[in-house]
């Protein structure tokens, strides 16, 4: 916590659950998911806004929380990595990444996730050029991109095709 | 041989975790009241320190501490660091001390740790410790540093040698006198940082109850943090554990033992309080240790026909400002340049340099680029000279298929002679080269440049030291319920380890995968360990964990067979179960494991030792020497200089494979890092060390829009006669032959200009002024 | 990497907003925080106060009056980019806007936000300079409209006092028949400009130019407009040769250089954008409609 700076009260929902939370006006969103709220899946790479890793979806829209405040969240929806999984069911993107080997440490994956959804609501049929745009600024040290664009085509075929997740 | 489970690409046991948001990165470990730490680093390349003020920072609210090197000393062994791998040739000692309390020798070294209630509040009082600077003279670029009246990087130090020596063998001076052609080059690949995604990460807690002072560090070698802490902490050995949580990509760095775990460490000794530190990016752009940066001037000599005769020449090794690891770069350099080829006689004198500028340790492919590099770019020198075809020019150079296993001349640093233990080269290339159409592509080539376009192909060799020993312990234990306990000291970082431990036990204990818990990089799981560095994990640590698998395997079936009153050969495990070959009569794991925990006054069934269970530490000093072939092809825009990368062809050969889609996933990681260094990454030092290069949108990483279309991978599989399950590495691979694929391609795309590329990155200004006939500028 | 400590403010209209930075000290307003939050994150910028403007619905939406499209600052890139009316009245606009950052950022970034910014190699700031857009301004003493040839100062600041808002941007909506084109160079997808082109050709009944417009984004301090190219163009039949030629002059303009791209490879560059961006706006310009 802060004891410098103001704070303020913030109440926002987050993956579907409302939380009411104080917290220092100068808190990124970043670190108020992940501190305040211990939502951790969202995670931080760069703070300057070049990484992607804490793409989170704010108003159904993807958006670096690195670059928000979290008082601006006030009022607001914002859905996690967390909140992608049906229960135990898997959003059928995270099923697809683990079956194309879309991840290997997994840090980038979360805010891979939120903006791969984002673009499947957007264009339910990428191609593959597509996708590659849509990550373009999520960065990916390990694999490549490639497991990821397969598998995002493939996951969107799968719920085109009106398949569910996996558990 | 591929096993039901081993050579399979079965689902990770990470993946779940990672991909609901559930894993656990160091920075999601926190504990109730936890302070946070903000470090002052030095804005200076060089200078003394005559004073720190941290008065007013200790006015600010929320501040608990500003702890410089001399709160720390009196609870310290030693001032410095003290882990540099044994050489001989060292010709200084440069240890990096704890907190830097004289001399500053490079931005961003620590100089004091501020502890507060929020790193918001750390950050607010770091800016306000004053530190008094007496900037001295610098020493940015690596060749400027040997001259007579150079400053010194060091200001007591004699000069700015950090350890020189050479390597090589034969006759060089009769080789290059008898030779048809000699032709000389000079070379640089530039430095790069490793950015792993996750920058890196201390939390520390002391237990008040047990005493036990724990430390959660994003590290590659936990059993060799927890070694160095002990030393520096005086903590008794099972005082202090050190773990590595889930780590978001390691390179390299990770492996380091860094001055931010002491601090941390102590300072949660000090205060009985939970400390955590959180590398941001601007701090790993300064405080994370780099690589690449060398500098060759070679030569060749080659017969009338371009077979070899040897190879000569220096490299200058830009070291940084202190020694955190050892000579193994350079050293990975001189001893990988020669190796896919047949070289008489070759003779490399290596020195390595002090700068003030981050310290130099090993980053995926550890000095094999630069050397893959030089290799292939002299080999297209001689090709264009003699007006060979590249392709056929390596071909009349390659080790032939016949020749392995090679006894090369060389020794690795632990003086073991290197033996090319399996594979086929030429058949390697072939391969690659066929699949990227090679012989057809000067036909594409000239329809392409009748309509304007440049398209060029390039290609590379590599072999690649791996495995590094001699061991990696890992135990296996089947505990009460069933359950099977594996842990090693190998040290998860991203790559799989974990899946990759279980299958191999898995083969052997039932194959069910979900049955299966792996603990890596835990030095309380585990009591020795080495971590992941050099491609060795899978090696090491798979030949580990196979050795206690299977006896385990044999203390489980004899056991039951005592149970069951059958012979052990008629058993097999399936599941969770010991039964009749083919199903019938069983006795579960956990039935086993139950009843060779023993009971007060009864035999153990079998008569064997209790508990099943085992640990092995399989010894391998040889290392294992996987190859490979890229073929790329490029694009390039002759107004703007923009190479665009069309195609990548990769045949390779790791031996036996255990998991294609983790093989591929790290050959393909490694190639994006390649093409990363071939075209986008520079880490930029001005002429006072002051990096320019120090967010991601200035150090450009490989996005998505920038990867060629799906990379094509052709696999061969030598099994490696050093381990019993034939692998060899592959984490590093994708990575070594890039540079020097791209530079071939560039090279020939812009033929019609007769550019030739001697440096990487290569950029679109430095390709402009080249296609308008300028040399490539060798100057930062 | 932390943002320092500052007051925040949420204002919720225009008047609000204004009279806020009127009376604070040293206060920033906060757009869509793609430029302004990583230079908090990173202390750049230390503001007593921090306005932010997200909850001024007044100052968001597109709308076409006639001949021009008027544009609240607060409208984000996101917005613009699926906008009939934007790719319609002004496709150097859309066009523009598939080089803007990355999806994340459009979401947020917003068009005052990035011409306030004033980056001489932002897409928008380009196409602002293109096509004489005109800024409006609202301060302590009422509004008033600035145009762009007059709204840089200099390197990354805009003419304006640090009490006034940019509340709307109007741009003029150009023929149908005209050819536009929006062209850049960048290391990568989605980066600055290092050098950006931005091109408008109509063609008269004869096929001759009788309008031409060349701004040139990231060269300079400030975007630049060619006059000369522009002037040279008109009245003439627009031969390859012709533009080859026009493009060409573009090397003498003044050049920033850096440590990453030397001023005369900008002034390179600026030759071979102008010509693309002039050739592709003239295989769009529609001849037989203007011949007709
Ligand atoms: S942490 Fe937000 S973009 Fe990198
Ligand atoms: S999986 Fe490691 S950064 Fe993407």
């Amino acid at each position: 916590m802060d004891s410098v700076a103001d704070t303020r009260t913030i109440e926002l929902r987050v993956n579907g659950k409302a939380y009411s939370r104080p917290a220092p006006v100068r808190m990124t969103l970043s670190d108020f998911l992940r501190h305040e709220l211990k939502l951790t899946g969202t995670h931080v790479g760069c703070e300057h806004g070049v990484c992607g890793a804490c793409t989170i979806l704010f108003d159904g829209r993807s958006a670096r929380s690195c670059l928000m405040l979290a008082v601006q969240a006030n009022g607001h929806e914002i859905t996690t990595v967390e909140g992608l999984a049906n229960g135990k069911d898997m959003h059928p993107l995270q099923a697809a990444l683990s079956d194309h080997h879309g991840l290997q440490c997994g840090f980038c994956t979360p805010g891979m996730l939120t903006t791969l959804v984002e673009l499947l609501n957007d264009n339910p049929s990428p191609s593959a050029e597509d996708v590659r745009v849509a990550i373009s600024g999520n960065l990916c040290r390990c694999t490549g991109y490639e497991g990821i664009v397969a598998a995002t085509l493939d996951a969107a075929q799968k719920m085109r095709a009106g398949a569910g997740g996996r558990s | 041989m591929s096993g039901r489970i081993v050579g399979q690409s079965v689902e990770r046991l990470e993946d779940r975790a990672l991909l609901r948001g559930e894993a656990r990165f160091v920075d999601d470990i926190s504990f109730p009241g936890m302070w946070h730490v903000a470090f002052v680093r030095s804005a200076h390349a060089h200078a003394m320190i005559l004073g720190v003020d941290v008065s007013a920072a200790l006015d600010v609210p929320g501040v608990h501490a500003v702890l410089t090197m001399a709160d720390l000393e009196p609870h310290l062994s030693d001032r410095l660091l003290r882990v540099a791998l044994p050489s001989p040739a060292y010709r200084q000692e440069l240890h990096r001390p704890v907190l830097a309390d004289r001399e500053v020798v490079h931005v961003g070294e620590a100089i004091a740790a501020v502890i507060a209630d929020s790193r918001y509040i750390a950050e607010d009082a770091a800016a306000l410790v004053m530190v008094d600077y007496d900037p001295l003279p610098v020493v940015s670029d690596c060749r400027d540093a040997m001259a007579e009246n150079a400053p010194r990087a060091h200001r007591d130090a004699p000069h700015n040698l950090a350890a020189e020596f050479d390597m090589g063998y034969g006759d060089c001076d009769e080789a290059f006198a008898k030779a048809a052609h000699v032709f000389r080059e000079n070379y640089w690949q530039h430095r790069g940082v490793a950015q792993s995604m996750e920058c890196r990460g201390v939390v520390a807690a002391l237990e008040p109850m047990s005493d036990v002072l724990t430390m959660w560090s994003s590290t590659q070698t936990p059993h060799a943090g927890k070694r160095v802490l002990c030393g520096l902490l005086g903590r008794d050995e099972d005082k202090l554990r050190v773990v590595t949580p889930d780590v978001g990509g390691g390179f390299g760095p990770k492996l380091v033992f860094y001055p931010e775990e002491a601090v941390v460490a102590l300072a949660a000794q000090i205060y009985g309080h939970p400390i955590k530190w959180i590398e941001d990016r601007r701090e790993h752009f300064v405080s994370t240790t780099q690589e690449r940066d060398q500098h060759w001037d070679m030569e060749i000599a080659v017969d009338a026909q371009g077979q070899i005769l040897g190879l000569r020449g220096t490299l200058l090794h830009d070291h940084g400002a202190y020694t955190a690891r050892g000579v193994n770069v350079a050293y990975g350099s001189a001893a990988a340049i020669t190796l896919p080829y047949v070289i008489p006689a070759y003779q490399l004198d290596i020195k390595l340099v002090v700068t003030n500028k981050v310290s130099v340790t090993p980053i995926r492919g550890a000095g094999q680029p630069q050397a893959v590099f030089v290799m292939e770019r002299l080999l297209d020198r001689v090709a264009r000279e003699l007006k060979i075809d590249r392709a056929e020019l390596r071909r009349r150079n390659l080790v032939a298929g016949a020749q392995i296993p090679y006894k090369t001349p060389l020794k690795t640093r632990g003086g073991m002679q290197v033996v090319l233990d399996s594979g086929d080269y030429p058949a390697c290339m072939a391969a690659a080269l066929e699949r990227a159409g090679w012989e057809d592509f000067p036909r594409r080539q000239a329809a392409a440049l009748a309509k304007g376009r440049h398209i060029g192909l390039g290609v590379a060799n590599y072999v690649e030291g791996t495995g590094r020993g001699p061991f990696e312990p890992v135990s296996v234990r089947v505990a009460e319920n069933g359950r099977i306990h594996v842990a090693s000291g190998a040290a998860a970082m991203g790559q799989s380890t974990k899946t990759m431990l279980a299958q191999v036990v898995a083969e052997q204990l039932g194959c069910d995968m979900s049955n299966i818990t792996v603990v890596a990089g835990d030095t309380g799981a585990i009591e020795l360990g080495m971590g992941g560095f050099n491609s060795r994990q899978a090696v090491m640590a798979g030949s580990s964990a196979h050795a206690a698998a299977l006896k385990v395997r044999q203390k489980a079936l004899h056991v039951a067979s005592h149970m069951l009153q059958v012979g052990e050969q008629a058993l097999e495990i399936e599941g969770t179960a010991v039964r009749l070959k083919g199903g019938g009569a069983q006795v579960e794991l956990a039935e086993v494991a139950k009843a060779v925990a023993g009971l007060p006054g009864y035999y153990i069934p079998g008569n064997v030792e209790p508990g099943l269970q085992a640990t092995e530490h399989v010894i391998i000093n040889d290392m294992t020497y996987a190859n490979g072939t890229c073929v790329v092809e490029v694009e390039v825009d002759a107004e703007t200089g923009l190479v665009r990368v069309s195609r990548v062809v990769f045949a390779h050969d790791c031996g036996r494979v255990l998991h294609p889609k983790i093989v591929e996933g790290q050959i393909i990681g490694g190639i994006a890092h390649g093409l990363g260094n071939a075209l986008f990454e520079w880490m930029g030092f001005d002429e006072n060390a002051q990096p320019v290069s120090t967010t991601l949108a200035e150090y450009l990483l490989m996005s998505s829009t920038e990867m060629p279309p799906p990379i094509e991978i052709l696999h061969l599989e030598s099994p490696s006669p050093l381990n019993e399950l034939g692998i060899k590495g592959v984490g590093e691979s994708g990575v070594i032959p890039m540079t020097a694929a791209v530079a071939s391609a560039v090279e020939d795309a812009l033929a019609p200009f007769g550019v030739s590329i001697a440096k990487v990155p290569i950029n679109p200004p430095d390709l402009i002024s080249l296609i308008h006939g300028a040399s490539q500028e060798m100057r930062a | 990497m932390k943002p320092p400590p500052f007051s925040y403010h949420d204002p919720e209209t225009l008047e609000q907003a204004v009279e806020l930075l009127a009376t604070l000290d040293n206060a920033k307003a906060l757009a869509g925080g793609q430029s302004l939050m990583p230079m908090l994150n990173m202390r750049f910028v230390l503001p007593d106060h921090v306005v932010d403007l997200n909850r001024v619905s007044e100052l968001s939406g597109i709308r076409r009056n006639g001949q021009t499209i008027e544009i609240g600052a607060m409208t984000r890139q996101r917005d613009l980019e699926f906008s009939s009316e934007i790719a319609t009245a002004c496709p150097l606009m859309s066009e523009a806007l598939t080089h803007v950052g990355h999806r994340q950022t459009r979401n947020r970034g917003t068009i005052g936000g990035s011409l306030c910014h004033l980056d001489p190699a932002a897409e928008l700031v380009c196409v602002a300079a293109a096509l004489d857009a005109v800024v409006e301004v609202v301060g302590p003493n009422g509004r008033r409209e600035i145009p762009f040839a007059e709204f840089p100062a200099g390197y990354m600041s805009p003419a304006i006092d640090f009490t006034e808002l940019v509340s709307r941007v109007t741009f003029p909506v150009w023929p149908r028949e005209t050819g536009h084109a929006f062209v850049e160079f960048s290391r990568r997808h989605g980066d600055f400009a290092i050098v950006s082109a931005a091109a408008m050709l109509l063609l008269d009944g004869a096929g001759r130019v009788s309008r031409a417009v060349l701004a040139l984004g990231g060269v300079g301090a400030v975007p630049l407009r060619m006059h000369d190219v522009e002037a040279a163009l008109i009245g003439q039949a627009p031969t390859a040769e012709l533009i080859r030629r026009v493009s060409e002059t573009c090397r003498t303009v003044e050049a920033v250089g850096d440590v990453y791209v030397p001023a005369s490879y900008r002034q390179h560059l600026a030759c071979v954008m102008s010509r693309r961006a002039l050739e592709t706006a003239l295989s769009r310009a529609d001849r037989s409609a203007a011949a007709a």
